[in-house]
């Protein structure tokens, strides 16, 4: 008896005008979602192919000037150079020190006594969970030329430098790795702890040594955090705005100016919105590629 | 042979983490500091003055109330609007939910910075430049896409025939969701809105750009404009001012660290 009312019951939830009701949940998320997300992808599309500026004669009226902002941006000699600079920042601060050293970090931690694990995760943690501007203000100090990294060196009788001017590139990289490599410390340490013990002894009993067991056996297991954690590293770190612009301001003479800081001077302070919708068109593409190899790695998650 | 490795490996380990540790320690010892500098000092007396200082500028204050309002409004938006849009995609069995779900998945890996640009452009054809109410909007806009991921992986542990049961007894969908589906979340929508709040708390970027009034500004980029943009900085009340912006963010995630890892093992998590 019961049952059948229960399956009427759900019976009649079902056919009760489904979708327009699904449509009415999604209302409020589809109009933000549309108004501020879908909406300004299509303006940068738009934009990037007129000559719109925020102010002059190019504010009111923008004409159409094909790919132009394109050539321009790609025959730019500071384009190419933010180029090559967001990618020895992406390599060296993203993939081998927030990555690789995230895993050896992880590797490192696993099995330790329970107090280390606390102290070494902790420590690594908070720069993680201290906002960006702070993390900027705590490397401006560290670096400066008698801020702590040089007392620290200065008692092995090396003289102090400034830093951020002498090697700034390396200071960016160095705070960046500070900041995030925690999370993918915390994603490593999160599929290490899901492979079980018994296949580790089993390879041992077999005659592999560790080496071999990280090569053929928890490297392949833990594949596809390698693949989420590298999208959402390269993502991160494509976006890196404030630890820069905070720290160097990009400089000296754009030594630090990655893609994200010189789309923000030409957009925001030069004021030339076509050629930073250019460059915000190219981030996005960048993006949107990397988005969906992540969502093809969390699909085969599931 | 194998305790020596370990005793090597422990050691290793200790080194990193006080290597991670030094230059936030600055931070902390510094703010009790009055004369602090920028490299690290052990306080020759330990003082408040620093603390005293920040929190009598009504300035500073006014940016913490910001924070506050901006971070506080937007997780509440989250989570409210994350629910209603979850709900539909967890139960209907609708046809599209799986490939709605992974667009919404596809957005959150969208590089905010980049977006920055366009969404500028629309603040000004929209006359919302300045506007704390559009801020709070673009920023509850930017939560979404995670907030109703992660919405819909905890609603899927709730299980339906509990619904199901009360519908019987004759309850609405929306009675339903208040009365059995929420208690039963607390732990998922707990998530949801701290890690809104502390991603909300800590950005700088977006009202970098979107705010301009200094009565506007929240404690980020408040504290950038205090100290950043100065010739001569007070290290000691920068470094307290650091510690109790640092401080909600702290407390929430230690708080919220077991809600935390349950959510980051269902959802794989996005980049903090």
């Amino acid at each position: 008896m019961s049952n059948t009312v229960q399956a009427r019951g759900f019976e009649f939830r079902k056919n009760s005008n489904k979708r327009l009701k699904a449509l009415g949940f999604f209302l409020p998320a589809m109009i933000l979602l549309v108004m501020f997300y879908i909406y300004p992808l299509f303006l940068t599309v738009f934009f990037s192919f007129t000559n719109k500026a925020m102010t002059g004669i190019h504010a009111k009226e923008n004409n159409f000037v094909g790919f132009s902002n394109f050539i321009k941006v790609f025959m730019d000699p500071k384009f190419r150079r933010a180029i090559w600079v967001t990618l020895v920042f992406l390599l060296f601060s993203g993939i081998i020190g927030q990555q690789v050293l995230g895993f050896f970090y992880a590797l490192l931690m696993k099995k330790k006594h329970k107090a280390i694990r606390r102290f070494v995760g902790m420590s690594i943690i908070a720069g993680w969970i201290t906002p960006d501007i702070i993390c900027a203000f705590i490397f401006a100090a560290f670096f400066a030329k008698n801020g702590t990294l040089n007392l620290m060196i200065g008692s092995l009788g090396i003289k102090p430098i400034s830093w951020l001017f002498e090697f700034p590139l390396v200071s960016i990289i160095i705070a960046n790795i500070w900041k995030g490599t925690a999370y993918s410390m915390l994603m490593f340490q999160a599929a290490l702890d899901g492979i079980s013990d018994e296949i580790m002894e089993a390879s041992t009993i077999d005659g592999a040594n560790s080496l071999q067991n990280l090569r053929y056996i928890t490297i392949p297991m833990i594949k596809q955090t390698f693949s989420i954690t590298f999208v959402n590293v390269t993502l991160g770190t494509l976006g890196t705005f404030v630890m820069i612009y905070a720290l160097t301001g990009g400089g000296p003479s754009g030594a630090t100016t990655t893609l994200a800081v010189f789309m923000y001077e030409k957009a925001f302070v030069a004021y030339q919105v076509g050629y930073g919708m250019a460059i915000a068109f190219i981030m996005l593409a960048i993006g949107a590629a990397l988005s969906i190899m992540y969502v093809q790695a969390m699909k085969g998650d599931q | 042979m194998k305790t020596r490795k370990n005793i090597f490996q422990n050691a290793v380990l200790i080194l990193i983490g006080v290597g991670f540790l030094v230059p936030m320690l600055w931070i902390v010892l510094g703010s009790f500091n009055p004369e602090a500098s920028q490299s690290i000092t052990i306080p020759k007396h330990f003082s408040v003055k620093n603390y005293a200082m920040v929190i009598s500028d009504m300035s500073i204050l006014q940016g913490f109330f910001m924070s506050f309002v901006i971070a506080g409004a937007q997780s509440l938006l989250v989570v409210i609007i994350s629910l209603s849009a979850a709900y539909p995609l967890s139960r209907f069995g609708l046809k599209r939910a799986q490939t709605i779900t992974f667009s919404l998945l596809f957005l959150t890996a969208i590089p905010m910075t980049a977006v920055m640009v366009p969404v500028y452009q629309q603040f000004i054809m929209m006359g919302l430049v300045d506007s704390v109410f559009g801020t709070i909007l673009f920023m509850t806009t930017t939560g979404l896409p995670y907030g109703i991921w992660m919405t819909k992986n905890f609603l899927d542990t709730v299980s339906v025939e509990l619904e199901e049961a009360a519908w019987i007894d004759g309850c609405s969908t929306f009675q339903s969701v208040t009365k059995i589906v929420l208690p039963l979340m607390k732990p998922g929508i707990f998530t949801v809105s701290i890690y809104t709040f502390v991603r909300s708390w800590g950005n700088f970027f977006v009202p970098f750009i979107l705010l301009q009034s200094s009565s506007k500004l929240p404690a980020a980029v408040k504290i950038y404009r205090f100290f950043g943009d100065r010739g001569e900085v007070y290290f000691g009340p920068l470094c307290a001012y650091a510690i109790l912006y640092m401080f909600p963010a702290v407390l929430l995630y230690s708080f919220a660290q077991n809600y935390m890892s349950k959510g980051f093992a269902m959802t794989g998590a996005a980049k903090g």
